[in-house]
């Protein structure tokens, strides 16, 4: 059944979006990511332009996210001061993505950004989780006991002033690097139409230590909220969410989710982040690809944008 | 005061043109939806030549070439470069106010009908139709050959905007003719204009106008208005309308 979407200007298959929905949903639900990575990509290959598919995508993450985060507020798997310190950070993020995303569509240069932003942001995040993993297994293979970095260990983020202490996920941590973590995320799922969880839960994990427990719940909460005020400006600024598009994916997504969720929870945690890397750096290499081949048509036409 | 008849008569004559057939065209339909359109739509163009006492008598028979021109738009080309070993946009041109869609249906090869000056001067066709490039403060159409131009026709005739048929147009008697027009579903909305031209030995000898509409109507109009004119309103609704679902999908499939 054919539809035609209004703002993408463009008649789809409603199976097909629902498919599309279904099948980043599941993955989504699996690793518990937003999977704007992969759906930006897939609606930018069924024809829709890059500037609409990356507006759309984030009130489709929006919602995924939200029924995430609903889950794990009921549990309390999640700390919600941490979530709005990063917010801070997140909204700045979001606001000069959107404004860089309008000049780069103007001169006309927002396509190869996009591109280039996946080949660099997934290869080098993709490639650095396979290493991991890989490494991961080959020494659970061995029998050797999992390293895993001493909780109380102190690393130059510990030494940054502006200390808070965030008592659901028990750190005292410098205001700091968390607000700069905020603005990159906002800042990067604004022009790539991505959440960005991938990024976000490690460097959460990573440089501001906070337990596993509440890192996912937390990380949907900050993607939320970026999320839908990324949708909001999107649309008063360039007029590009597909709402109809956007409806579909929606649904589809997070009906895949649930039951990507309980496939993701019967699979070893090592094996899922090795499958997660691989499938970011993927996604990395296609877009690689296509800026590496020489194109079927030197040339493109566009309406002239930004004009009305 | 009859001298005077005389020469208004003579002079009414004179200026009149020596159009002796009168040229009547129509379409077979005049508004299309932007829904029915999903697999693109077919229209039909038809018409009648009316000789009329005054008309010469013809050595060859009718031939018909009809310009469908869609709403006017702005469009950049671009062209890309391999630079640090990726391909990048490095060039582009603007074509200000350039038919969106161009269809050019003809009974016969348009070099059949008249000649080259004549379909120059009358921009009868995709090689005579003005493409107005912006080129610094200027506006101006370029040389045929210009890369850009042809880029430019060549990608518009792949996705079947621009199109020129040399069959389209048939004479089911040799003064009623009948012709096609396929609009692709790529086709903006807007206003498309018809222009008929009829052609003997050579020359043009009437010519007429129709048009048609193609319209969003009903929910896409409404999503398309809303979110142009009430951009900041449509982007609260269709965020609020993101949680509503991710919130029911929670309640739904609670496990808790």
């Amino acid at each position: 059944m054919e539809i035609y979407l209004p703002i993408a200007d463009l008649p789809v298959n409603i199976f097909l979006v629902l498919a599309m929905g279904l099948a980043v949903g599941f993955i989504s639900g699996m690793f518990g990511i937003g999977g704007g990575f992969l759906m930006t990509p897939l609606l930018i290959f069924i024809g829709v332009s890059p500037a609409v598919a990356v507006a759309t995508v984030s009130s489709h993450i929006a919602a995924s996210s939200m029924s995430g985060a609903v889950s794990y507020w009921r549990r309390r798997a999640l700390d919600l001061a941490l979530a709005l310190m990063l917010l801070a950070g997140g909204i700045i993020g979001t606001v000069a993505g959107v404004w860089l995303f309008t000049l780069l569509r103007s001169v006309g240069q927002l396509d190869i950004t996009i591109g280039v932003s996946y080949v660099l942001l997934l290869g080098s995040v993709g490639g650095m989780m396979v290493i991991e993993g890989v490494r991961a297994i080959l020494r659970a293979h061995q029998g050797k006991p999992v390293q895993l970095r001493h909780p109380g260990s102190h690393t130059w983020v510990h030494g940054l002033p502006l200390k808070i202490r965030f008592k659901e996920s028990r750190i005292y941590i410098s205001a700091i690097p968390v607000v700069a973590i905020g603005l990159t995320m906002g800042f990067v799922g604004a022009i790539m139409g991505i959440g960005g969880g991938f990024l976000l839960v490690p460097m959460l994990i990573y440089l501001l230590r906070v337990p596993t427990n509440v890192v996912i719940g937390t990380s949907m909460v900050l993607t939320l909220i970026t999320m839908a005020s990324a949708t909001i400006l999107h649309a008063a600024t360039n007029h590009l969410v597909d709402a109809v598009l956007a409806l579909i994916l929606m649904v589809g997504g997070v009906i895949g989710a649930q039951f990507g969720a309980r496939a993701g929870q019967k699979m070893r945690s090592e094996r899922l982040r090795l499958l997660l890397g691989v499938l970011v750096l993927a996604v990395g290499l296609r877009f690689a690809f296509d800026l590496i081949l020489k194109p079927e048509d030197v040339f493109s036409i566009r309406p002239l944008e930004g004009v009305e | 005061m009859r001298r005077a008849a005389a020469a208004l008569f003579a002079a009414l004559v004179l200026a009149a043109p020596a159009r002796a057939e009168r040229l009547i065209a129509s379409l077979s339909s005049h508004r299309v939806q932007i829904t029915s359109i999903i697999n693109g739509v077919e229209l039909v163009l038809f018409g009648t030549v009316e000789p009329d006492a005054n008309s010469v008598p013809r050595n060859n028979a009718y031939d018909i070439i009809a310009t469908v021109t869609g709403p006017r738009e702005t469009e950049v080309t671009r062209r890309k470069e391999r630079v640090f070993g990726i391909w990048v946009n490095v060039e582009a041109r603007t074509f200000v106010e350039v038919p969106s869609y161009l269809a050019v249906l003809s009974t016969k090869p348009l070099q059949a009908i008249a000649n080259e000056d004549t379909l120059r001067r009358l921009q009868i066709g995709l090689a005579h139709t003005l493409l107005p490039q912006q080129i610094g403060p200027d506006i101006a159409d370029v040389v045929a050959d210009d890369q850009f131009r042809q880029a430019f026709l060549r990608i518009k005739q792949a996705r079947r905007l621009y199109s020129e048929s040399t069959n389209a147009v048939t004479f089911l008697t040799p003064t009623l003719f009948r012709g096609s027009i396929e609009v692709p579903a790529e086709a903006p909305i807007g206003t498309y204009d018809v222009d008929v031209k009829l052609f003997a030995d050579g020359a043009m000898i009437a010519r007429t106008n129709s048009a048609f509409e193609i319209v969003k109507v009903g929910f896409e109009r409404f999503i398309a208005g809303s979110a142009a004119d009430h951009g900041i309103l449509y982007g609260f609704a269709t965020a609020a309308m993101a949680l509503m679902t991710g919130w029911f999908a929670s309640v739904v499939f609670r496990r808790d």
